[in-house]
C-alpha cells in the first residue's frame, strides 16, 4: 500500500538525485542482507547446497535417488504397543494398541547400485502412522554410535572419504587430516568396528544414535535413545556371500524371509540419566541404563522402491508426535535440513530416475535377482 | 499537502502489521533453505505458523478493502505511475494470498505433518504426490523471489 507519496510539486533535480541515491542505498543493503542470510556471501559456511555438492562429489550424480542411503526397499507392517512406554511419553503411539507402519531398509552411502557388502552400514527407517494424522518418523542404523557429532564433521568426513580422481581411492593424507581434526571420530571408530555384523537385515539391531526426549502427560521429560532389536536369532555374517554373484543378496534375503513369514523387532527405549550426553551421537551411554520394551514392530510385506509406499516419504528425524521431542543434538537439525533438500532434489528429478537396484520384478520373484 | 486523504486506521494497522511479517518471511525462507545448523529447525518452526498468520491477515485485509476502500491516488500522479502502482498492488495481493496456500499445498503433497504449534496442526489439502510436491516447491521459491521484487514497490 502506498502510504507515503512523494510530495507533489516542483522538486529540484539535486533533491531527486539524493532521494534516488537513498532509495538505492536502502535497496542495496536489503539485497546484501538477503544474500548474506542465503549464504551467498560466505563461501565457508556449510549450507544445504554445499552438503548436497559433497554427496555428489563422493558418489557421483544419481538422478531421482536419495543422496544418502540411496539403495533400499520399501516395507510395510504394524507396531503393536506394549503400553510400557506410555508412563514416560504421552505420545499416542505408546498407548496399548496397533498402528500401521511404512518402512524402508537401506544401505548407507549415496550409490544406489552398490554391491551389498557386510561392512556397509545398514539402516531401517520407520514411519508410524498415529491416529489423528500425527506421525513419528525415525531412521536408525546398525552401528552402536555415529562416527561424527556435527554437520561440519559429517561434511568433512564425506570430503575426506571421497575417491581421489587419480587413484580412484580415498586419499590417506586427507583421511589422516580429517581424523586429526576430529578426535570424537577417532574415539567412535573402534566402537563401530567392534560391533558384530549379522547375516542380514532381519537379524540386525538398528539404533537411533541421536538422543531425543520423551515427555509425559505432566510435561516432565527424560532423555532417550531407541533401538529396534530383532526377534530373529543372531547369525554372524558368513564370509563373502556376494561372491555367489548376487549384488543384492542382503535385500534379496530380506525379501525372501518376509515372504516366508513376517519378521519382528522389539522397540527398546533406553532411558538416559541427567548427565548422559544427548548432544553427541559419537558417545555411547553407560551400560546398564534402564530399558523399556515399548512394543513390537512387525514387517509383513516388502516392495520395490519403484511404486513402493516409502518412496515419496522423507524419513525426517524431526517428524515427531506430541510426546517425543528433539534433544539438543545438532545432528537432528542437520539431518532434517539435508534430508529435506535431498527429498526436493529427487522429487525434481523423478522423471529421470532409472529403476532402483531392487526392482518390482525381483520382489515378485521372492527376492531372486 | 494537507488535503490528502489518508488510509483508514484499520488499513494502516493491517499494513504495518503485515509488512514486517512478510519481509521476515522472505528472510526466514532464504535462511532456512541454506541452513544445516540448529537454526534450520528454529526457522522452519517459525516459517509455518507465520505463513498461516499472513494468510489469515490477508483474508481480513481483502475483506477490509471492501469495507474501507483506499483513497484515490492524488491527481498529480502521472498515469504510468498509476498503472504501475495498481499492477504491483495486484501482484502483491495475489502473492500474499497464494504463497501460504502453495506452502500448505506442497507440505501436503510431500505428506509432511503441518505443525503450527505444539499439537496444533493443519490437515493436508492435496494428495500425497512427489511430482506435485516438486512442482509446488519450485513455485514456492519462484513466487518468493517474485515477492522480493514486489514488496519494495508497495512499501
Amino acid at each position: 500500500m502506498k502510504l507515503f507519496w512523494f510530495e507533489a510539486g516542483p522538486v529540484r533535480s539535486g533533491g531527486v538525485l539524493v532521494r534516488l541515491g537513498a532509495i538505492g542505498a536502502v535497496m542495496l543493503s536489503v539485497a546484501g542482507a538477503f544474500a548474506y542470510v542465503g549464504g551467498w556471501l560466505s563461501p565457508v559456511r556449510l549450507t544445504q547446497d554445499r552438503m548436497m555438492a559433497a554427496f555428489e562429489d563422493a558418489n557421483g550424480t544419481h538422478a531421482g535417488f536419495r543422496r544418502n542411503h540411496a539403495k533400499g526397499v520399501c516395507v510395510t507392517g504394524w507396531f503393536e504397543s506394549s503400553g510400557q512406554a506410555a508412563a514416560l511419553s504421552k505420545a499416542a503411539v505408546f498407548r496399548p494398541g496397533r498402528i500401521p507402519v511404512v518402512g524402508r531398509f537401506a544401505l548407507a552411502g549415496g550409490m544406489p547400485f552398490q554391491t551389498d557388502a557386510p561392512a556397509t552400514v545398514r539402516s531401517m527407517a520407520l514411519r508410524f502412522l498415529l491416529p489423528g494424522g500425527e506421525e513419528w518418523r525415525t531412521g536408525m542404523n546398525n552401528i552402536p554410535v555415529f562416527p561424527v557429532n556435527s554437520a561440519r564433521g559429517f561434511y568433512e568426513q564425506l570430503l575426506a572419504s571421497s575417491a581421489d580422481p587419480v587413484t580412484g581411492k580415498p586419499d590417506p593424507v586427507r583421511i589422516k587430516a580429517f581424523l586429526a581434526a576430529h578426535p570424537e571420530t577417532v574415539r567412535a571408530l573402534p566402537l563401530i568396528k567392534q560391533h558384530q555384523v549379522t547375516s542380514g537385515f532381519a537379524n540386525s539391531t538398528f539404533n537411533s544414535l541421536n538422543a531425543f526426549r520423551f515427555v509425559d502427560a505432566a510435561g516432565a521429560s527424560v532423555p532417550v535413545r531407541w533401538s529396534t532389536v530383532p526377534v530373529q536369532p543372531f547369525a554372524a555374517d558368513s564370509a563373502e556371500p556376494s561372491a555367489a554373484g548376487d549384488k543384492n543378496y542382503l535385500f534379496d534375503n530380506l525379501i525372501a524371509q518376509i515372504a516366508q513369514h513376517p519378521r519382528q523387532w522389539r522397540l527398546i527405549v533406553t532411558i538416559g540419566q541427567a548427565d548422559d550426553p544427548t548432544n553427541d551421537a559419537t558417545l555411547p551411554w553407560p551400560a546398564g541404563r534402564r530399558q523399556i520394551d515399548a512394543g513390537t514392530v512387525t514387517i509383513d510385506h516388502a516392495s520395490s522402491e519403484d511404486g513402493g509406499r516409502c518412496t515419496a516419504v522423507n524419513y525426517d528425524p524431526l517428524v515427531l508426535p506430541s510426546g517425543i521431542e528433539p534433544s539438543d543434538d545438532p545432528l537432528l537439525s542437520a539431518r532434517s535440513a539435508a534430508y529435506a533438500r535431498s527429498f526436493t532434489l529427487r522429487a525434481d528429478e523423478e522423471h529421470e530416475k532409472p529403476p532402483s537396484a531392487v526392482t518390482a520384478r525381483e520382489v515378485q520373484a521372492g527376492g531372486k535377482s | 499537502m494537507t488535503t490528502q486523504a489518508r488510509f483508514p486506521a484499520v488499513s494502516r494497522l493491517l499494513h504495518w502489521l503485515m509488512a514486517p511479517m512478510i519481509v521476515a518471511m522472505l528472510f526466514i525462507g532464504v535462511g532456512m533453505a541454506a541452513s544445516v545448523s540448529a537454526r534450520y529447525e528454529l526457522l522452519v518452526s517459525i516459517h509455518r505458523p507465520l505463513g498461516m498468520a499472513i494468510f489469515v491477515l490477508c483474508v481480513i485485509r481483502f475483506v477490509n478493502r471492501f469495507i474501507n476502500p483506499p483513497p484515490e491516488l492524488p491527481d498529480t500522479v502521472p498515469s504510468v505511475q498509476r498503472f504501475a502502482a495498481k499492477a504491483s498492488h495486484i501482484v502483491l495481493y495475489t502473492l500474499m494470498f497464494i504463497m501460504p496456500l502453495v506452502g500448505w499445498g506442497m507440505l501436503s503433497a510431500a505428506r509432511y505433518p503441518i505443525v503450527l504449534y505444539g499439537p496444533l496442526r493443519l490437515p493436508p489439502i492435496l494428495p500425497h504426490d512427489l511430482t506435485l510436491y516438486a512442482w509446488l516447491r519450485d513455485l514456492h521459491t519462484g513466487l518468493a523471489f517474485g515477492k522480493c521484487w514486489s514488496v519494495p514497490d508497495n512499501l
